[in-house]
């Protein structure tokens, strides 16, 4: 394709290389204006590293990039933001202090000829803009009270104030709950309506088919395709992402159940702010079984995850696991009951950044025989299992043992993750949106792990902002409302409208459902 | 020049960057303050490395704040800042002078003895303020300032109190000579010995002019221990999850609470350490009034620093922040140059050090430059 003026990014001959490692390997992309763009590709596949150069904070080691048909020189964020590019990362930068107005301005703050700021006035383009594209938040609401998708918002909010036309959302949805994700949609439409462009990295096909005109799919730092949304089907775009067939739908013969092998009952257990959010809930799942549990945030599922794993103090209840009680014996009896867990937040909970892949490999285990002997660590051990981690794993890249885990890209942490706590050869396994920021084929490859693990006879707890994961994958599903179980079905049985009514808080009629 | 590019990230040659910018900017303001660079830069090499004696008396000097910067890197690298170090010193030579001067033992017994105490004592000192933050949540640098002043009061109390105090003196008596820790100490003054070290001008100088002490021999051993600690033990990886990361530490199994405390602990022994050693190696042998720290402690802080928090580089830091004191005294002896020189010296140090930040990223750009150079 020619440079053209119709185009409001083009880039061409993109290369990066992280040491010897090579990244981007001879990216060719365009943009139309006024579209919005998707760029589709497997976890580690360069999309970040792309639209991080795109926005100056990583410098390519060779190629041209053209807004509006010219050649631009981006050195950094700042230089982005003049040429009217802004991005959303997946990680909030905001502080949690301020209000939305401040975060709003912080930085492209307009003063008088004193300096002092003019609140009043940037208060009020803040709710200009918030009006004219529908995005709902309130100015002076504080950073810290308000949702991870109204903080979204905000980001956004920070990049139309300072007026660009090229706005890029690096998997913008991750972090959302499905109504979110839907209103998100309809913030995108207002925005192309008003003329801006949008380049959208996300990893589900369903919001690339609702939201997106082109596409763009890159496989190992290489362009694979240039693809009009509308043309495709999930199934096709997940095909050209990964290079091979995959099974969008999990595939798994009936479960087989064994006896009860952990029991919840009439757990109450109060939040941080000294709330009871998790209020009588009772449930048991068998060995072979994998239990969902649906719901909509902030319905006690963090809490109750907490209180299984021992780091919240249970109120009342009992939770055993083998027919022995292990509600309060503190988060190491729970590790050494044969129980493992896949957190949802893996940055915070799951990995410590900056140790090394193979430090991580260990991180429950490093007391534990061949890890450790007499008190001292046995590095060939650890370094022996890491290595059968990336290779059963495919962790990317190979060598990767020695690396800090910081360094590698969302979805290859999630794999060391997956991989170390099944390799713990738990009794349970409780899975916490395990496949939160994955893939298709990483995603393929959880939901394959968790059957593999329930047909050896282990028992599965998923629990998962999103119905769909549920419903495939459980055999068992139940919906968590207000701190209890408030149904329970069988996968054959469960019927997606009246799961969703019950995560709304509606009433089951039918009583043996 | 790829190569080149490579070695200049590496975090050794940072330092050595680091400690060259120091230099050079100390002889700018020695020659904007009327004295010849080059001149006073000799005379400050010279006071280190002209005389055995000299060289003696700054590795004499480097053991306490080898130790102390041991302690402070130790717990930082646990997630902790111990400016506590100071009173935890403090407390160490008041335990270790009240211990020695109440018993005389066999040395075989009253050595051990008397430099155990000072590390239980620096260690409970460090323990108590780890306990306060797991139990309270008590941030470590508030209360490590508070216990430093309490300390340095219980100091001088002790100092003046009745049964320590020497008469017409600012301090307690010295230790019993069972508890000294000078190398050869009883042999270099017989006659046996005297007569010997005539013939020896080297040792003469070392041992009969000096302090010569065991203290650094173990502060090189408590180095390597705490690098085995940190690196090599299953409690080490314990210690280091908190403190990179303490919920997922939490997550582990690992109770963070329990980490904070033996952290604390370790670190209090180590600076502990350092005081029992000089009462025990160094003269006079007794602690005396304190009108103001004399920052055994503080100066940890940015040996910690300039070693980035390694405990092996902390050896080579102490040994060259106890250099430049050393030289320094010499230096406003000789010219008449301001102390105040030295420490401008030191400050600009740890200002580079902590600036190396930015050399990997320099070498980065210039090897993006230089190939954007080759396109
Ligand atoms: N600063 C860095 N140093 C070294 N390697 C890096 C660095 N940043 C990224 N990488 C590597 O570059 C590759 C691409 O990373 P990138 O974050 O662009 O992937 P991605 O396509 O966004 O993946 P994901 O969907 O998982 O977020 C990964 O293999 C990653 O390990
Ligand atoms: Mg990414």
């Amino acid at each position: 394709m020619d440079i053209s003026n119709e185009y409001a990014v083009q880039m061409r001959g993109i290369e990066k290389s992280f040491g010897t490692y090579k990244v981007l390997d001879d990216i060719n992309i365009d943009v139309k204006k006024g579209t919005v763009h998707a760029i589709l590709g497997e976890n580690g596949a360069g999309k970040s590293t792309l639209m991080n150069i795109l926005y100056g904070m990583y410098h390519a080691d060779a190629g041209e990039i053209y807004l509006n048909g010219e050649a631009v020189n981006i050195k950094n964020p700042s230089m982005a933001i003049k040429h009217g590019i802004g991005m959303v990362h997946q990680h909030f930068m905001l502080v949690d202090k301020f209000t939305v107005t401040q975060n709003i301005i912080l930085g492209n703050e307009t003063a008088n000829a004193f300096g002092i700021i003019n609140m009043k006035k940037a208060r009020k383009d803040v709710i200009k803009i918030v009006e004219k594209y529908g995005l709902k938040v309130d100015p002076d609401a504080r950073i810290e009270d308000i949702s991870v998708g109204m903080q979204q918002r905000v980001e956004i909010l920070k990049a139309l104030y300072r007026g660009v036309d090229l706005l890029i959302l690096d998997e913008p949805t991750a972090v959302l709950t499905p109504m979110e994700i839907e209103e998100l949609i309809d913030i995108m439409r207002n925005l192309i309506n008003d003329g801006k462009t949008i380049i959208i990295i996300t990893h589900k096909l369903k919001e690339i088919k609702a939201s997106s005109d082109d596409c763009t799919v890159i496989r190992k730092g290489k362009v694979i395709d240039r693809v009009k949304v509308k043309d495709e089907s999930k199934q096709s775009l997940a095909e050209k992402m990964v290079g091979r067939k995959v099974r969008l739908v999990v595939e798994k013969t009936p479960a087989n159940p064994g006896g009860k092998i952990f029991e919840i009952n009439d757990l109450r257990v109060k939040c941080a702010r000294g709330i009871e959010t998790v209020k009588g809930l009772s449930l048991s799942i068998r060995k072979g079984e994998i239990f969902g549990i649906a719901g909509i945030e902030g319905n006690g599922q963090k809490e109750l995850v907490e209180a299984i794993t021992g780091v919240r103090q249970v109120e009342s209840g009992t939770i055993k696991i083998n027919g022995k009680e292990i509600q309060n014996t503190g988060t190491r009896n729970v590790i050494d009951n044969k129980i493992s867990v896949i957190h949802e937040d893996r940055h915070r909970y799951g990995v410590v950044l900056d140790f090394s892949v193979a430090d991580n490999a260990i991180l429950e285990n490093y007391r534990k025989a061949p890890f450790c002997k007499n008190g001292f660590l046995d590095y060939n051990a650890r370094d022996r299992f890491t290595e059968e981690l990336i290779k059963e794993y495919n962790i990317k890249p190979e060598r990767c043992k020695g690396t800090r885990i910081r360094r590698l890209s969302g979805g290859n942490q999630q794999k060391l993750v997956v991989g170390r706590e099944v390799a713990n050869n738990p009794d349970l396994l409780i899975a916490v949106q395990p496949t939160r920021g994955l893939d298709v084929g990483a995603i393929e490859f959880v939901h394959k792990t968790l059957v593999r693990l329930r047909d050896e006879g282990k028992a599965i707890l998923l629990i998962s902002l999103e119905l769909d994961e549920v419903m495939d994958v459980s055999d068992t599903i139940s919906v968590i409302y207000d701190g209890s179980i408030t149904g329970i079905f069988n996968q054959k049985e469960a019927d997606e409208q009246k799961i969703g009514l019950l995560m709304a808080g509606g009433k089951e009629n039918d009583e043996n459902a | 020049m790829t190569r080149m590019l490579k070695i200049l990230k590496k975090p050794v040659t940072c330092m050595l960057i680091a400690i060259f910018c120091g230099f050079v900017v100390s002889a700018l303001i020695l020659f904007a303050t009327g004295y010849n660079p080059t001149q006073s830069l000799a005379i400050m090499f010279n006071a280190v490395f002209s005389r055995p004696k000299f060289i003696t008396n700054v590795i004499i000097k480097s053991t306490p704040i080898i130790l102390t910067g041991l302690s402070v890197a130790f717990a930082f690298r646990t997630g902790l800042f111990n400016i506590g170090a100071e009173g935890q010193y403090i407390a160490a030579t008041i335990a270790s002078t009240v211990v020695g001067i109440s018993l005389d033992l066999h040395p075989i017994l009253q050595i051990p003895i008397v430099i155990l105490s000072g590390v239980l004592v620096g260690a409970l000192w460090g323990a108590f303020i780890g306990f306060l933050k797991a139990k309270f949540g008590i941030h470590e640098v508030i209360t490590s300032i508070m216990l430093n002043w309490t300390t340095l009061y219980l100091n001088n109390y002790v100092a003046n109190s009745a049964r320590f105090h020497k008469p017409e003196s600012d301090g307690t008596y010295p230790i019993n000579d069972s508890g000294l820790t000078m190398i050869l100490y009883n042999w270099k003054f017989s006659e046996e010995g005297r007569s010997f070290l005539k013939n020896n001008q080297t040792l003469n100088d070392i041992l009969l002019k000096t302090d010569l002490n065991i203290g650094f021999i173990v502060a090189i051993i408590a180095a390597i221990i705490v690098w085995v600690l940190l690196y090599k033990t299953s409690k080490g990886y314990e210690l280091r999850t908190v403190g990179l990361n303490p919920h997922a530490a939490k997550y582990a199994g690992i109770s963070v609470n329990r980490s904070i405390v033996f952290s604390m602990l370790i670190a209090g022994a180590l600076s502990g350490l350092a005081g029992a050693l000089y009462v025990t190696g160094s003269s006079s042998h007794n602690i005396h009034v304190l009108s103001m720290f004399e920052n055994n402690g503080f100066n940890g802080l940015a040996v910690a620093l300039i070693a980035s928090s390694s405990p092996i580089g902390c050896i080579f830091a102490g040994l060259m922040f106890s250099g430049l004191i050393y030289a320094g005294q010499s230096l406003q002896f000789k010219t008449g140059a301001p102390s105040e020189i030295v420490n401008i010296m030191i400050g600009t140090i740890v200002f580079f050090v902590a600036l190396t930040q930015i050399i990997p990223v320099i070498a980065d750009k210039f090897t993006r430059r230089r190939s954007e150079h080759v396109k």
